[in-house]
């Protein structure tokens, strides 16, 4: 018996049939694939810890293979702050509890109010000094930007810093993750907070008076991306500073 | 195999006979998707920059028009016409999907480069024309050549213009520096001289300018590509 093959029932019969075999295919390629895919996310992750506490020529040394190995290296523990600065875990066991909060996740999630976020903390030992990084999340031009700023043993001048972009534009926003803009907090003696350990706000300027204190040159053309990095910056690091003010006293 | 061919009557022909092998040749030259048929530019324009993003997508279309030609001339005696550019559409689907998810997983980096043009791919015009004009009507052996011609036809475009915006934009090929190291205070190489990278050229209206200029060649070079008006 020929089937039909222009009747209504072969046509859903038929559709039926391959929405139910497409959908079963990539669902199990999907979950084959989702350890994988995770661990590739956890190892970015520890690349842009390390960003922020190594120079340039010693993260070149440092890659997908060697990550993990650097990161357990050099982070030694982790903090888990309150949106106030109150410390939720501290330590060793504060490491793991820092690392497995998704702060991208809790900034774009609109269910967890302001003052529920996490703000983990990293802290490295590098040539015996104690160095804390701390991550940042904030919105650019056309989709997330975050980095990752590393904070000397003074509890208050910036010594490192890392930032990232989602998509921003090449050649204008997309800059911030360049060089020569990190070098501007970083050489320039920015400090996140005063001697009183009170929060210092950052400012991006167009003038060219980044020399300034807590004053940084933003990028030509990139005026709505360099405002987010200074959003980003000042929104994020509020708590930390209680944590810093309260451990030094 | 040969038992179908005896019902059928279809004269045996061998596996690269000299018209399959005009399948993968002519898309590479004469029919060229981009540069002649001037399919799938978006994509061209946008992953260019670096040669081995160009590499990566160029083998993801070649791996989705090949796959996505085969699957759909072996269904196209059983594909309901009504339905047809449904199906094919999740054809195309299933596949970019497959693409992008072995992508995250073992190639990481590239992925990120590459961003939404991996899931883009299913709009490649060159993908829902070919499986239209071409899987609907043939069998699956020539679909498959067919598939990896076009394929292939654009990754070879893509990589060329990669490789101009690469060299000139950023000077190096396939990330390694061909001109030396431009990063201020320790340059060695042509940019010791004063040499310095063209902007230009990282920015997306360049990539149109050299496609533009690779037809440009291309038919002058071939008077049966001059239209006659």
């Amino acid at each position: 018996m020929a089937i039909n093959k222009e009747s209504n029932v072969y046509t859903i019969v038929f559709a039926t049939i391959m929405v139910v075999v497409v959908g079963g295919v990539l669902a199990f390629l999907s979950l084959s694939l989702k350890d994988k895919q995770e661990a590739n996310g956890r190892v970015k992750k520890k690349i842009e810890i390390l960003s922020a506490l190594l120079s340039a020529d010693e993260m070149s040394k440092i890659d997908r293979t060697n990550a993990e190995e650097k990161y357990e290296e050099y982070i030694k523990e982790g903090v888990l702050l309150t949106s106030t600065g109150t410390v939720v875990k501290e330590g060793v066991e504060g490491k793991e509890a820092a690392f497995g909060v998704d702060i991208k996740g809790e900034y774009k999630n609109k269910n967890i109010a302001v003052k529920d976020r996490q703000y983990p903390m990293f802290i490295a030992q590098k040539d015996g000094k104690t160095l804390y990084i701390i991550p940042v999340i904030g919105k650019g031009l056309w989709g997330p930007i975050w980095g990752n700023l590393c904070i000397s043993e003074d509890m208050r001048s910036i010594s490192g810093a890392s930032f990232g972009h989602q998509g921003e534009t090449p050649g204008l926003g997309a800059e911030i993750s360049q060089g020569f803009f990190v070098d501007r907090w970083t050489k320039a003696n920015e400090v996140i907070a005063d001697e009183s350990g009170e929060f210092v706000p950052f400012e991006i300027v167009k003038d060219g008076t980044g020399a300034n204190p807590n004053k940084i040159d933003g990028i030509t053309g990139g005026t709505i991306t360099s405002k987010g990095v200074e959003e980003m910056v000042n929104r994020c690091l509020v708590p930390y500073t209680v944590y810093f003010k309260t451990k030094k006293s | 195999m040969s038992e179908v061919q005896s019902k059928t009557k279809a004269p045996s022909e061998p596996l690269f006979s000299k018209k399959n092998r005009k399948l993968i040749t002519d898309p590479l030259t004469d029919n060229n998707p981009v540069t002649v048929q001037v399919l799938g530019i978006c994509s061209a324009l946008a992953i260019t920059v670096k040669v081995e993003t160009a590499v990566v997508m160029g083998a993801s279309v070649i791996f989705v028009t090949a796959l996505g030609n085969l699957v759909i001339s072996l269904l196209r005696n059983i594909m309901p016409s009504r339905i047809r550019i449904i199906v094919q559409l999740v054809v195309a689907a299933a596949l970019v999907i497959v693409v992008n998810e072995i992508l995250k997983a073992f190639l990481p980096d590239v992925s990120e480069q590459l961003s939404v043009f991996v899931g883009l791919i299913i709009t490649n015009c060159i993908i829902m024309g070919r499986f239209e004009a071409y899987a609907m009507a043939n069998k699956p052996w020539p679909s498959l050549l067919d598939g990896i011609g076009n394929g292939a036809g654009y990754a070879g475009l893509l990589i060329i213009v990669a490789a101009v915006r690469e060299l000139f934009g950023s000077g190096s090929l396939y990330g390694f520096k061909v001109f030396g190291n431009a990063i201020p205070g320790s340059e060695t190489g042509l940019y010791t001289m004063g040499y310095v990278n063209n902007n230009l050229v990282i920015l997306p209206p360049m990539a149109l300018i050299i496609v533009g200029i690779i037809i440009w060649v291309q038919r002058s070079r071939n008077k049966s590509l001059q239209e006659s008006h």
